[in-house]
């Protein structure tokens, strides 16, 4: 999985529609109550003032503050004598119509001009930019409350003004995807096709923004919503017809003597707030967004009947041992895939051992379930990993913490993302050498200094200081080399450590991990799909096909005379034995 | 550093003179307006006349605009058309309540959020449902239903709490914090809600990362790379919508102080409206812009702290 | 290397910056003038590090990044800052296959919307279109069934022959591979790269292949052009190149890649700690 070469990036993006999409929101009780809440409120913003049984503005001194249930006054009487329920339904038009307004004002503004920048950049861009930040710079009310004095009392304007205020949203959204977008080689490949700007927008990019956009939509509605509620409800709504905000502000003050009648313009206000914000975050959960699950990096399940056995595989003498090592992910609740199927695999002290194999063989799925390093919902089937003398499936977090960065290291593929960019390179050599070796700050610095100079990088002292960001690729995966052996492992497991890097930094690198592997005879797996860095460092391979090891040997014997069907194949395709292409027709080097 | 520093300075400075122009522009468009908003209703159409001339309302907007901008640079505000005090006199007695409040609740947001947000990363199952529920709510409910509630639970059911009025911490330290728990509550609520969300994603995106897998092969316990690592590399995200939060609370005081009746900004804010009394609106959005610029720039600090990439 | 025939792309020292964030900052400049020619039905290869700017060179040619100074003049008309209209109308000329056939291909279209979109933005479309559409897709070895399916249904290697179809659909003169197979499995480059091959040999359409891999460059390439930190410091004959290179930058190259044989690969482990060593002492 993640041993696939770097360039292979997220397959698709999260966010466009699939089918199925609206099955899956009909099956959330969530989606259905907000839809109902919504449409009945849509409902009552046409008809409410149709169907109200008295007029808003009918007052009858004998229902001031009449209690709810009590008499033909539904839910009771304001402190004028007016009919509460009748006032709510007549509201509905007006608060639906002003958020109505400031969605369809911050859709048209916001997106219009994040779409510009986004995708011609530049002046758009930073005109764009500063605006957004200076609206979000002003406390919107505030903004309100001074258009109130210049305006009046009037729900369009100042929901048209709420619409300005939130249009940053909308054009950050915007401008953030339509510039993930226009990144993508997809957009490139249509401009090379000769596709005009606007058809590339409406192809390739309205398509991605479209979601994203409705999300927000629901979710502006319920903000705007509550702003329109505050100012009515501080006394700068408009006086002449009823409103949630201004009943609430009536009843508000007529608290004491009538506690129930602020409960209904309350829950009105609640309720169609929450229908807005639980449905846009139903339909950003079933689009997929990768943050609607949570959870610690739990271990994965391990349910191997024998992993706390003594090691019996105390047969062999290897260092490390595998056995029957079985890995897979669930699919659905009776499925699963086998990415891992009963591998063996037995390295000595000393030994490099080369897991090779394409994409999807499993090779880093193995090396990671050495390391105890597999995601959450990865299952372990079967099988048994022994180090020295200690089974490590199984093992409690505590104890596997204790043999990991001490026994077992690891290498990473990419150097720049497997460091924490927030921490200095000194900082990341710290807390293992601290931990483990027990060294004062002062000692594990001086260690970190002379690791930094062994991995053969030119100013330890000033690189020690250094952030990932300022290091290049090959500077950071020596770092990371230098960290992995700083606690003296006996076992360094390094997956694809130089397929980011450039080839000469490769062939450095690859010089270094033999020095280092050597000079402390540590045991080595290194997880490769490149025939080459195995020539150059291994010596046993084992080829790795579909989550099986189909062939394993001496390296110079499985090169040069490969067994297995798939190992001849590999090994053909190797394009340095492809024959090199021949000079161009002899007619055109004539008329040199 | 220091080119980053007085770059955000100079951006904040260009923001607040364009946000008074703006708002200035707008509040003084009409000169004869203001000149009868000052004497009332039923004066005489000549004597508006006059007085719009006095003080030079009739000038073009643009040097009334560098006169106050000049009076601005002296310290001085104008005067309250109602009761034709110091603008400036005003604000000082008033900002303390509302900096009070406001910087409670956002001491408290921080607190609740950093705890509430990584324990629904890190526990995962119920209890991060349960808290994202909680986040819902707590968004979605507006400060002053919030605050209605608060007020109708401890000071009139079970009156432990008083419902409204304000202490200066002077008269009696106990006073002001009591008088001080609801309106702080009501306020972060809503905050924390959407706080704590926001920590949770970063927290949970951070966790993602492969530099996390590395270092648990180094074997750092996940409580220790939760807390440092997570954490830190979660903050520059937390702390943008943190700045962003401390606008949206500005706002949410106004609300909170007419519920509560605290002498603040606020509540100044909105009788000052209802009475149109502009030299005040003028002195409050000064004010306010120059808070947030202060803690933009605060924000920007702490950032560049975080994440060493922005440090330029 | 001179010949007497204008070549079909001329680059003539062109110059490439990118601008840096911040006003005051100078522009990072990636390609110093950078001159080369690409002759009619050859490949020419492109190799280099990351960062010696042979992608960029590329993308300058497709105009997609804005040129600082110099020319390139495509079939004897300067295309340097050609105007939108004018690019447009060279997608008949001038065609790109990506490195990453996963970014490459709209995961949200089917196939055949991915291969008629040059066609419609050329004006052809309805029955005429899909006949296109279904001998495209033969000509990269797809079942036509392809057509109705999404990019996700298939593995890299088939997405890369899709990117190629799409490439071929206007029957450009000029095709630039940026890095066509080095996102692909091993067993699947060689296929593709001899797909590259076979549709040359049929169609005699020219190939611009860049790569950091030098044994891709020697398995397709007629010449090829070695790119060092913005500069091409050497260029001739595949065959010169590989088997005599002149440069130091060249050489090391040449013994960084491993190969697979492990004596050999000892040998030129030997060869190029001898190489860094006669350069220190240089």
């Amino acid at each position: 999985m993640s041993g696939e070469p770097a360039a292979l990036g997220t397959p698709e993006l999260p966010t466009f529609i699939r089918q199925g999409t609206f099955r899956r929101l009909a099956k959330m009780p969530t989606v259905w109550i907000a839809t109902v809440i919504l449409f009945t409120a849509l409902f009552f913003s046409f008809f409410g003032a149709l169907l109200a049984p008295f007029d808003p503005n009918f007052t009858d001194l004998n229902m001031v503050n009449m209690a709810p249930f009590a008499s033909d006054f539904l839910l009771g009487g304001d402190r004028a004598g007016r009919d509460i329920f009748s006032r709510l339904l007549v509201a509905t038009s007006n608060t639906i119509g002003g958020a109505a307004i400031a969605v369809s004002i911050s859709v048209a503004i916001g997106a219009s001009i994040g779409l510009m920048a986004g995708y011609y950049g530049r002046v758009f861009d930073a005109l764009g930019a500063w605006l957004s930040n200076l609206i979000q710079a002003l406390p919107g009310i505030i903004v309100l409350i001074a258009v109130y004095v210049v305006a009046g009392p009037s729900t369009v304007t100042s929901m048209i003004v709420v619409g300005i205020l939130i249009a940053p949203v909308y054009f950050r959204l915007m401008r953030n995807v339509v510039i993930s977008v226009r990144n993508e080689l997809y957009v490139d490949a249509a401009r090379v096709s000769g596709l005009s700007d606007i058809r590339i927008m409406s192809r390739h990019i309205f398509v991605v923004v479209r979601a994203p956009i409705i999300i927000e939509m629901a979710y502006i509605a319920g903000i705007a919503l509550v702003i329109q509620a505050t100012l009515e409800f501080i006394g700068l709504g408009s006086p002449e017809n009823p409103t949630w905000g201004g009943m609430l502000q009536d009843s508000f003050n007529a608290l004491y003597i009538s506690p129930f009648a602020i409960l209904w313009p309350a829950l009105s206000i609640i309720l169609t707030v929450l229908a807005f914000v639980f449905l846009s975050n139903a339909v950003r959960d079933t689009l997929g967004d990768p943050r609607s699950s949570g959870g610690k990096a739990r271990k994965a399940i391990v349910s191997t009947p024998d992993s706390r056995a003594t090691a019996d595989a105390g047969s062999t003498h290897a260092f490390l041992t595998v056995r029957d090592l079985s890995v897979a992910y669930p699919l659905s609740k009776n499925e699963s895939r086998t990415v891992v199927n009963k591998v063996n695999l037995e390295v000595n002290r000393g030994e490099v051992l080369g897991l090779v194999g394409e994409s999807g063989s499993g090779k880093t799925q193995t090396a990671f379930a050495i390391l105890g390093l597999l995601p959450p919902e990865a299952i372990v089937d079967s099988g048994r990993i022994v180090l020295g003398s200690t089974p490590l499936l199984g093992l409690t977090e505590k104890k596997l913490n204790a043999l990991r960065g001490s026994e077992i290291a690891y290498v990473p593929q990419e150097p720049m993302s497997n460091l924490d960019p927030a921490f200095t390179v000194g900082q990341q050599f710290g807390y293992a050498m601290r931990k483990k070796l027990g060294l004062s700050k002062a000692q594990s610095r001086e260690r970190a200094l002379s690791l930094l100079a062994r991995v053969n990088i030119n100013d330890p002292e000033r690189v020690y200081d250094y952030y990932p960001h300022q290091l290049s690729g090959g500077m950071a995966q020596r770092v990371l080399i230098a960290i992995a052996v700083s606690c003296d492992p006996e076992l360094l497991i390094a997956d694809e450590p130089t397929t980011a890097l450039d080839v000469t930094v490769q062939a450095e690198v690859l010089d270094l991990l033999r020095g280092l592997q050597q000079e402390r005879s540590m045991a080595l797996i290194l997880v490769t799909h490149n025939f080459g860095v195995v020539a150059d460092i291994c010596d046993r391979v084992a080829v790795m096909k579909d989550g099986e090891i189909v062939e394993t040997g001496d390296t110079r014997k499985i090169v040069k005379h490969p067994e297995h069907p798939y190992t001849q194949l590999l090994l053909s395709s190797v394009l340095d034995n492809v024959p090199m292409r021949a000079p161009l027709e002899p007619q055109a080097e004539v008329r040199a | 550093m220091l080119v980053f520093l007085t770059r955000r300075i100079v951006a904040g400075l260009v923001l607040i003179v364009v946000v008074s122009a703006v708002t200035f522009s707008l509040v003084y468009s009409d000169g004869e307006r203001i000149a009868r908003l000052i004497l009332g209703p039923n004066a005489d159409q000549a004597a508006v006349v006059q007085r719009a001339q006095e003080l030079g309302l009739n000038e073009p907007l643009l040097v009334q605009f560098f006169v106050w901008f000049g009076n601005l640079l002296h310290g001085d505000l104008g005067r309250s058309f109602s009761n034709h005090r110091p603008v400036i006199e005003t604000l000082v007695n008033r900002v303390p309540v509302t900096l009070a409040l406001v910087g409670l609740t956002l001491l408290v947001t921080l607190i609740f959020a950093v705890i509430i947000g990584l324990l629904s990363a890190y526990k995962g199952g119920w209890v991060d449902s349960g808290l994202r529920t909680f986040g819902v709510f707590g968004f979605a409910t507006p400060h002053f239903l919030l605050a209605i509630g608060l007020v109708v639970l401890f000071a009139i059911t079970l009156g432990i709490l008083p419902a409204t009025g304000y202490i200066p911490p002077a008269k009696s330290p106990s006073g002001w914090i009591q008088s001080l728990i609801l309106p702080v509550t009501a306020l972060a609520i809503g905050t924390i809600a959407s706080a704590s969300q926001q920590v949770r994603g970063a927290v949970l995106d951070v966790m993602k990362q492969d530099y996390i897998r590395t270092l648990r092969s180094r074997g750092v316990p996940l409580r220790a790379i939760y807390l440092r690592h997570a954490l830190k590399n979660a903050s520059a995200p937390g702390l943008t919508t943190l700045g962003l939060q401390f606008v949206a609370l500005l706002g949410g005081a106004v609300v909170i102080e007419q519920i509560f009746a605290l002498p603040g900004i606020g509540s100044l804010v909105i009788v000052s409206a209802l009475k149109s009394d502009i030299p005040i609106i003028m002195g409050t959005v000064l004010f306010l812009v120059v808070v947030v610029v202060i803690v933009n720039i605060v924000v920007d600090l702490a950032i560049a702290w975080a994440n060493p990439k922005s440090r330029v | 290397m001179s010949r007497e025939a204008t070549p079909l792309l001329q680059v003539k020292d062109l110059a490439v910056e990118y601008r840096s964030s911040g006003w005051r900052r100078p522009a990072n400049r990636v390609l110093h003038n950078v001159s080369l020619d690409i002759h009619e039905g050859e490949t020419l290869g492109l190799v280099g590090e990351s960062g010696s700017g042979k992608t960029t060179l590329g993308r300058s040619i497709l105009g997609l990044v804005p040129v600082a100074s110099g020319q390139i003049i495509y079939d004897g008309r300067d295309i340097t800052r050609a105007r939108r209209r004018a690019r447009r109308a060279l997608a008949k000329e001038i065609q790109v296959v990506f490195q990453d056939p996963y970014s490459s291909l709209n995961p949200s279209l089917l196939v055949s919307d991915i291969l008629s979109e040059p066609l419609r933005a050329a004006g052809i479309g309805g029955a005429e279109s899909r006949r296109r559409v279904r001998e495209l897709l033969d000509r990269v070895g797809m079942p036509a069934d392809a057509s109705e399916r999404y990019p996700v249904e298939f593995s890299g290697g088939q997405r890369q022959r899709i990117a190629i179809a799409r490439a071929l659909a206007l029957e450009p003169r000029l095709i630039i591979c940026d890095e066509p197979v080095s996102a692909l499995d091993l067993s699947t480059q060689a296929r593709v790269l001899d797909l590259l091959i076979d549709i040359q040999e049929r169609t005699g359409v020219t190939l611009l292949v860049i790569s950091h891999d030098l044994s891709v460059i020697r398995a397709v390439c007629h010449r090829v052009a070695v790119m060092f930190k913005g500069e091409i410091v050497e260029q001739g004959s595949t065959s010169s190149v590989i088997n005599h290179p002149t440069q130091m930058y060249t050489k090391k190259l040449l013994l960084a890649a491993p190969v697979t044989d492990p004596d050999e690969q000892r040998e030129r482990r030997e060869a190029r700690r001898l190489l860094a060593e006669t350069e220190a002492v240089a």
